[in-house]
């Protein structure tokens, strides 16, 4: 800054912009670490106990309908021509999609600098992750005899054929399994420091040997997790040791991972999009697929990560972390995304009108007013209306009504899939070749396993990974700031 | 007699951390770091230290794969085993370009992990500072200026004096 600069600046006297805290309350570092390591470091609660045994019991509709599956043949699903796609590619399409918010808070908001997303990314990442092994379930299976599944890959086999790349679905796997692959090395390198913070509590308690007050037995147990803790953390932590050195490396990795994450979640739910928009079924070959799929793939999440957090933040008194300012930019971009994909609807609609062919609006007048009436109904109705409401501050700031309604958006994007898949396949070119497609028992405990087999991947991680990346939470911290800060907290810096 | 590793010195908060840095720089130290539990903002200028070598190993990674599967394509539908489907060319750049790009960044994202490690000389699972419990509260939220014995201008009461200067407190020898 030059003379001048700082003469007119005396002269004018700016005002302090406020920007809400992103950690409320005037907290220091220790209450962080503490507050974040305790969620893995105390004993397990009892709400926790109680939801993994719900969890669990949920997982094994999955793991019965798999069975059932696997010692019968694909012919237990309600599939039959003309609808050979059922609620297998529903759910592939809409685990997948619930994925992308995890993705779009890691990557594309620490691109945009956003500092809010410090104290949400790692749960989101979490999920997106546990959302890719569940939407990984149904194309798995739906191959028939799962056995041969590694056909997929371009791994040499007895028949000495290749997998045909000209088919969307064979991007579709580079596309899902480089999405798996590439959020858990990324969920993974986030988490390193953290891993490094939790290996040096342990160190210390055993150090000092702070292991009094219960009995003999009890405190002998508690030594021995703290061995376990040691050891478990020390080894994914590989030596991390907070080094300024140490730092500088892994931020630019960090920075390098969001760089190439941000085109990764776009083409994923894009090539996704491509094995409906590559077919020329009326309603499915569109180009608006893909911007419209990636638009509802973060909307569903975002829903869903707040149908998450809103409870845990609850559970775990972390109101001081996850505050309302983080609450209304998820609500606000559950509204943007939200309001994408009504435009999109509606689009489609003005499109299959503008574009003449007599099979294209069939299909989309047949899709709100046919057979599946009810179903788009849904969709439209918990899609495009209820996102409407985030326009209302006091709306925002009702932590149980924006869970309810995240509940909604969930639900109206497992709809869209099931609109967009079925609709089209039921009633396409020839009257005498319609059918009706109605899930079986088997469809549907799979189906509603997966949020079992979620809720028990994710409890899991609750209990033995820290839900936050503290590092990051304490970055954005006015104490994190190397030119001093004058009392009052301001928001993320730089 | 146990090997000297270095001295450590702490400091109040994150302002005079970081300028407490500046001056091991300009004082000319070489072999010495900061620890803290989080990412200071503007250290590695602080600490003199040039841009990161993340990237190259992310180029290497990102080559590789668009390369491989480039040619994975060519090979397997148009040279190894030619398969004639819908009268589409057997091979474009076209077609095979999701694959290419998934792979590019599959690959370039091994590379960028990989890369944190080799730069960082991970794993390494001893190092002698582990051994000092003030050391382990970096973790909370003790900030520490470890300066290496085998640096040239190391020397055990000069270099103490010098981080006493410099603000530094609770001013530890630690042993290998």
């Amino acid at each position: 800054m030059d003379a001048t600069q700082a003469a007119l600046l005396a002269k004018v006297q700016p005002a302090e912009l406020y920007e809400q805290p992103l950690v409320t309350n005037n907290r220091d570092f220790n209450w962080v670490t503490d507050k974040i390591c305790r969620i893995v470091e105390t004993k397990t609660p009892t709400w926790w106990w109680i939801c993994m045994a719900v969890a669990l019991m949920t997982a094994s509709f999955t793991g019965l309908g798999l069975l059932w599956l696997v010692s019968t043949g694909v012919g237990v699903w309600g599939l039959a021509n003309p609808i050979n796609w059922g609620w297998a590619i529903v759910n592939f399409v809409f685990w997948i999609g619930i994925g992308h918010a995890g993705t779009l808070i890691s990557a594309v908001l620490c691109l945009l600098k956003q500092g809010w997303r410090t104290s949400i990314n790692r749960a989101a990442e979490a999920m997106t992750i546990f959302a890719v092994v569940c939407a990984g379930i149904f194309p798995l299976f739906h191959v028939g005899r799962v056995w041969y599944a590694w056909w997929l890959f371009p791994i040499p086999n007895s028949n000495v054929i290749w997998p045909q790349f000209r088919s969307p679905l064979e991007w579709d796997v580079f596309a899902v399994s480089t999405y798996g692959t590439v959020s858990v090395l990324f969920w993974y390198m986030g988490m390193i420091p953290d891993l490094g913070v939790l290996r040096d509590r342990a160190v210390q308690r055993l150090n000092k040997g702070v292991y009094e007050g219960g009995g003999a037995i009890a405190n002998k147990l508690a030594e021995g997790m703290d061995l376990f803790r040691k050891n478990f953390y020390a080894i994914l932590a590989m030596g991390w040791r907070n080094a300024g050195n140490h730092w500088r490396n892994y931020e630019m990795a960090y920075l390098v991972l969001a760089g190439l994450s941000t085109p990764l979640v776009l083409s994923v739910h894009t090539i996704v999009s491509f094995d409906f928009a590559l077919a020329v079924l009326p309603g499915w070959h569109t180009t608006i697929f893909p911007p419209y799929f990636v638009a509802g793939a973060i909307f569903s999440g975002f829903g869903m990560v707040l149908t998450l957090m809103l409870p845990l933040r609850a559970l775990y008194g972390l109101h001081d972390l996850i505050t309302q300012r983080h609450i209304d930019n998820m609500c606000k971009i559950c509204l943007g995304t939200g309001s994408i994909v009504g435009y999109a609807y509606i689009m489609e609609f003005f499109i299959a009108w503008y574009g003449a062919n007599p099979y294209e609006s069939f299909a989309f007048i047949n899709r709100a007013f046919g057979q599946y009436w009810w179903a788009y109904v849904m969709m439209f109705s918990c899609n495009v209306f209820t996102p409407q409401l985030f326009w209302f501050k006091k709306v925002r700031a009702n932590a149980a009504l924006v869970w309810i309604m995240s509940i909604f958006i969930n639900v109206g994007m497992w709809f869209e899939r099931f609109v967009i898949t079925v609709t089209s396949l039921a009633n396409d070119f020839l009257p005498s070749s319609w059918g009706y497609y109605s899930p079986t028992m088997v469809d549907i405990l799979t189906f509603f396993g997966t949020f079992g087999l979620f809720s028990v991947l994710f409890l899991l991680f609750l209990r033995f990974l820290p839900l936050m990346p503290i590092a990051e939470v304490k970055f954005v911290m006015p104490q994190a700031d190397p030119h001093g800060h004058h009392g009052d907290q301001k928001g993320g810096q730089h | 007699m146990t090997e000297k590793y270095g001295i450590i010195a702490s400091f109040p908060d994150t302002p005079s951390f970081f300028h407490a840095a500046e001056k091991v720089r300009d004082a000319g130290y070489k072999n010495w770091d900061t620890y803290s539990s989080f990412p200071v903002h503007g250290m590695p200028e602080a600490q003199g230290q040039a841009r990161s070598k993340v990237p190259i190993f992310t180029f290497l990674g990102g080559i590789t794969g668009f390369t491989v599967g480039l040619l994975m394509v060519w090979w397997m539908n148009a040279y190894d085993y030619p398969l004639i489907v819908r009268g589409q060319p057997f091979f474009s750049p076209v077609f095979p370009f999701p694959i290419m790009y998934e792979l590019t960044i599959l690959l370039a994202a091994f590379g960028t992990l990989g890369g944190m490690f080799i730069t960082n000389l991970l794993p390494q699972h001893y190092n002698p500072l582990f051994n000092s419990d003030q050391f382990l509260e970096v973790s909370g939220d003790r900030l520490v200026i470890a300066i290496e014995a085998r640096d040239a201008q190391y020397d055990v009461d000069a270099t103490r004096q010098f981080l006493e200067e410099i603000g530094g407190t609770d001013i530890e020898e630690v042993t290998a």
